[in-house]
């Protein structure tokens, strides 16, 4: 390795300032970073040393190629929101991801054995221009941006994450898919290797995990893959290098770690729906009209919450992204198509 | 035996090693170290304990008539004791901050969450077993008191099914704990331990 990296400039100047960075706690400490970086710490050693106990995000600096760094830090910032980001700790820290463990503190302890660098993404099917891709030659020509979404899990629970990524449609467009793609099947790495619990015997999900979109809701401009959240590389435990965010349908939908994209004809299985299909539906899109058998989909406990308060907020149909596309389904009942 | 060890010295012991799991847990709270959703790590943390210290309490006798290890045969019931601590946290975290204190609406929950239907039953038992457990008590209740307490076979099988009913991406916590109640269940009736 012959690349110079200087501990002293934290941020390049040329960057632009993402949204996340000025909206919550995050970004308040990162420009306190960089402003103790260029005066020095010990002038401003009181005042980081007096807030430093809960400044989580300045402490986080996942690992991930320079190329990787210099693209996110450059991405386009955000249209504003008004709700209230989940802080980075939460984020990063409370995660579903079985291939590290069921327990949602699992992915954060144990999903350091991942290598998400260098990574491959294999583009196959129903393309003119399939092909074994490394994430950097996949991701030439493509400029990131933050999104901030809503995140609702089947499970009711719910956060608000600053996404750096791109459309989907960017990266479908660049593999041209021919007229027998009807559907996009997304595969996870399978490696028991760097994904222990891939090894486990008593886990119920059939590995690799396995997700899928119609090829609508695939180039919908909202469902993005993403790289990175708040404005860094994306940690291990949240799906790196690359991961699908589809804002208005269940988590479990945003597939991690992406190692296989293919266009079909058939709809492709998915793995929460193969282990339990009258929990689990193909779609998974938010609604709140259609509760999941053992429990209710009406409201969600929005994250982070506290003892006394578990912050109950009524769901929004598709997660709050109904008028961007419910169009998409205005020909299935969606009561049968859960 | 050192001084230290003595019946009296190893029940200090033991107290203070089976109340860390609480104060851990107490001082994560203050802390604010308990994640995202306090409550729900909360409850399952407690949950654990409980169903760890029913574990504990089934194994004294095996151990003592199988291995022939009676060091901790004196101390039953304080285990059983903290079972049923622990369970009783893990019933009021649930009642508070989960149910929000909202007893109307228990109906609802009992249909979403079928497993807490197991749990009722257990721990009115456990509780019912903690209450005869001081010595005066045992004088009290006679012969009916063994009948009383072999409840706890009971209890440990309530538990392996509130446990096995919430299976959902693996079946590890339903097996460890089945395989560990249900054989401690059995070593009572396997016949080798009948010599005495």
């Amino acid at each position: 390795m012959s690349r110079v990296t200087s501990p002293i400039i934290l941020i390049p100047p040329k960057n632009p300032i993402v949204p996340s960075e000025i909206t919550a706690e995050s970004a308040y400490l990162n420009r306190r970073e960089l402003m103790a970086g260029l005066m020095g710490s010990a002038l401003m050693g009181s005042m980081t040393s007096a807030e430093a106990a809960p400044s989580q995000i300045v402490d986080e600096n996942p690992s991930g190629p320079n190329w990787l760094k210099d693209k996110i830090s450059s991405a386009k910032p955000a249209h504003p929101l008004t709700e209230t980001l989940t802080p980075y700790k939460h984020v990063t820290q409370y995660n579903n991801f079985y291939e590290f463990g069921t327990a949602k503190t699992d992915p954060a302890q144990r999903a350091q054995t991942l290598k998400p660098d260098p990574w491959r993404v294999n583009i196959s099917g129903a393309v003119d221009k399939p092909g074994n891709y490394f994430l950097d030659d996949l991701l030439k020509g493509i400029d990131l941006e933050e999104r901030i979404y809503r995140l609702r899990c089947v499970e009711a629970w719910s956060m608000v994450i600053p996404w750096v990524g791109f459309s989907l449609s960017e990266l479908l467009k660049k593999a041209q898919p021919n007229s027998a793609a009807k559907y996009v099947a997304f595969t996870t790495l399978l490696d028991k290797a760097q994904m222990p619990e891939q090894n486990s015997r008593l886990s119920t999900i059939h590995w690799p995990y396995q997700e899928g979109l119609r090829i609508d809701e695939a180039m919908h401009p909202l469902c993005i893959l993403a790289v990175g959240l708040y404005g860094k590389v994306l940690p291990n435990q949240n799906g790196a290098p690359l991961r699908l965010v589809v804002p208005w349908k269940y988590g479990f939908k945003s597939i991690k770690s992406i190692v296989g994209i293919t266009l079909q004809e058939k709809q492709p299985p998915t793995s929460w729906n193969q282990l339990a299909p009258q929990e689990y539906g193909f779609y998974a899109n938010v609604n709140p009209q259609v509760d999941h058998p053992r429990w209710s989909q009406a409201k969600e406990r929005r994250l982070p919450n506290s003892l006394l308060n578990p912050n109950i907020i009524a769901t929004q149909m598709f997660n709050g992204y109904a008028e961007e596309v419910a169009g998409l389904y205005s020909n299935i009942d969606l009561k049968t198509h859960f | 035996m050192p001084k230290l060890l003595t019946k009296e010295w190893r029940r200090v012991w033991i107290f203070l090693l089976s109340l860390t799991p609480g104060i851990w847990l107490g001082w994560r709270l203050y802390t604010d170290n308990l994640g995202p959703e306090p409550a729900k790590t909360l409850v399952i943390s407690t949950g654990i304990w409980a169903v760890n210290f029913l574990v504990l309490t089934l194994a004294v006798t095996p151990a003592k008539k199988i291995a022939h290890l009676s060091i901790v045969s004196p101390h039953r019931r304080m285990l059983g004791l903290f079972c049923w601590f622990y369970a009783s946290l893990h019933l009021a975290c649930y009642l508070l901050f989960i149910l929000g204190a909202d007893f109307q609406s228990i109906a609802q929950e009992l249909t979403q969450r079928p497993f807490i239907v197991a749990s009722i039953p257990a721990w009115l038992l456990l509780s019912l077993l903690a209450i005869t457990s001081p010595q005066y008590m045992l004088r009290l209740c006679g012969k009916r008191w063994k009948y009383i307490h072999r409840s706890i076979y009971l209890i440990a099988l309530l538990v392996v099914a509130h446990i096995a009913w919430q299976i959902r991406a693996s079946y590890q916590n339903a097996l460890v704990y089945g395989f560990l109640l249900i054989s401690l269940l059995a070593l009572r009736i396997w016949p080798l331990q009948i010599r005495k």
